[in-house]
């Protein structure tokens, strides 16, 4: 390679991993920012990196998964409340996960069912609680025809909430 | 030197002609696959059980949003081909890539936004997957304002190359964005390492539409490149004579 093209491309080189190493510390502090929402987990203990605890009054993102079984609906309107989890890959709940109680008034998504991943946007109360004002289902990448996912016994619980 | 069979591609009519040869080509297998693709994805494969037939806009979507990171790619290595070795054909088909990769994030994300609210509740969400994904679309787009705003092309090349290549830098952060941080968009199904998470009989028609609409790409870039070439060589002999031709086949 001749010398003018060779300073041309070690020009660029650096430029292109200078930038990068500047965009990677960019988004490595700015981590907990990026971060959708909190687990519930993180409500007691912090954010698993900085240590840093929501309080109460604040306005955040909880997300996890819908504790089966938990889920309370009231007769005479359209409020209901329910526990979450932290998720865990493949879906699975033991007595002893922390848990988060979602409060909502107003309708919930299509995908909304015991042990199905949420995103809920709201404010925390009483250390523990969130009065959310939008609840969003969260999907997994996983795709498969129902006839399997019965088979599977994976069926989705589509109760009449 | 390995590179030198590439070497008379640097001549734009070799190029021009080579371009127009694969052009017709891509285009029947873009119809085909797309054809077969599309039948087979909305109309024979099975719904998802959670989701339903809604599911069925993954093959638009994940196609759309996968190929608009693989334009960017495309865009960057001929952007850096032409910064470095100074091809002005790269810089010609940087500019040919430009809005057709815009169009494809547009698309991502416009069928993203009719997925979500269905499924997730909204439309829009900050999360990370989505606002990398806008600013994929931003990049595009000052790529192609660059491209547009010198009366000089090779300044215009040079400038909108820099970003092209700076821009690099969001690709691996969309690719990642699921894994690094908690998103509501999911993570990857088929962009990955092993097994697709899904079923093969779901699996198959979304390779098929893939594969229909990188043909489709290509076909749109070498229609794009060939008028590029043609608008940056309007003065050169080999394309006046392309045009008289031209004009007595059709002065019928």
């Amino acid at each position: 390679m001749n010398p003018r093209r060779k300073k041309r491309l070690t020009i660029v080189t650096s430029l292109i991993i200078g930038l990068g190493v500047v965009a990677g510390l960019v988004l490595y502090a700015l981590s907990q920012n990026i971060d959708l929402f909190y687990k519930p987990s993180e409500i007691y203990k912090g954010k698993e990196d900085s240590g840093l605890k929501a309080i109460n009054g604040q306005r955040l993102r909880i997300g996890g998964l819908v504790v089966p079984g938990s889920v309370h609906r009231d007769s005479e309107s359209l409020k209901v409340s329910f526990k979450l989890a932290d998720m865990r890959m493949p879906i699975s709940f033991s007595q002893t996960d922390p848990t988060v109680t979602v409060t909502y008034d107003g309708i919930l998504p299509d995908l909304f069912r015991e042990g199905q991943g949420i995103v809920a946007n709201g404010v925390l109360v009483n250390g523990n609680m969130i009065e959310a004002s939008e609840v969003l289902a969260k999907h997994d990448e996983n795709y498969m025809p129902k006839e399997l996912a019965d088979d599977m016994g994976e069926k989705p619980v589509k109760t009449s909430y | 030197m390995m590179w030198k069979w590439l070497h008379p591609y640097a001549n734009p009519e070799v190029s021009y002609h080579f371009a127009g040869k694969i052009l017709p080509w891509c285009a029947r297998f873009a119809f085909a696959f797309l054809t077969i693709g599309i039948t087979w994805a909305l109309l024979f494969a099975p719904a998802d059980y959670q989701q339903g037939d809604t599911f069925r806009i993954f093959y638009l979507h994940v196609p759309a949003a996968m190929l608009s990171m693989g334009i960017y790619l495309g865009m960057a290595i001929a952007a850096l081909s032409s910064l470095v070795w100074q091809l002005k054909l790269a810089d010609a088909s940087a500019a040919a890539m430009a809005p057709i990769g815009a169009t494809f994030t547009f698309i991502a994300l416009l069928t993203g936004a009719a997925w979500g609210k269905p499924m997730w509740g909204t439309w829009w969400i900050w999360d990370a997957r989505l606002t990398s994904e806008l600013i994929l679309l931003f990049l595009y787009l000052g790529v192609m304002a660059l491209h547009n705003a010198f009366e000089d092309k090779t300044l215009a090349g040079k400038a909108a190359g820099i970003l092209a290549l700076v821009g690099v830098i969001n690709l691996p952060i969309i690719k990642y964005s699921v894994e690094w941080w908690n998103t509501l968009h999911q993570g990857a199904t088929v962009s990955k390492l092993g097994q697709p998470s899904m079923t093969a009989d779901m699996f198959w028609p979304f390779l098929v539409c893939f594969i229909g609409f990188a043909f489709l790409v290509t076909t749109l870039i070498c229609l794009r490149f060939r008028t590029e070439i043609l608008n940056r060589n309007s003065m050169r002999p080999w394309v006046r004579e392309l045009v008289t031709t031209e004009e007595q086949t059709h002065a019928v």
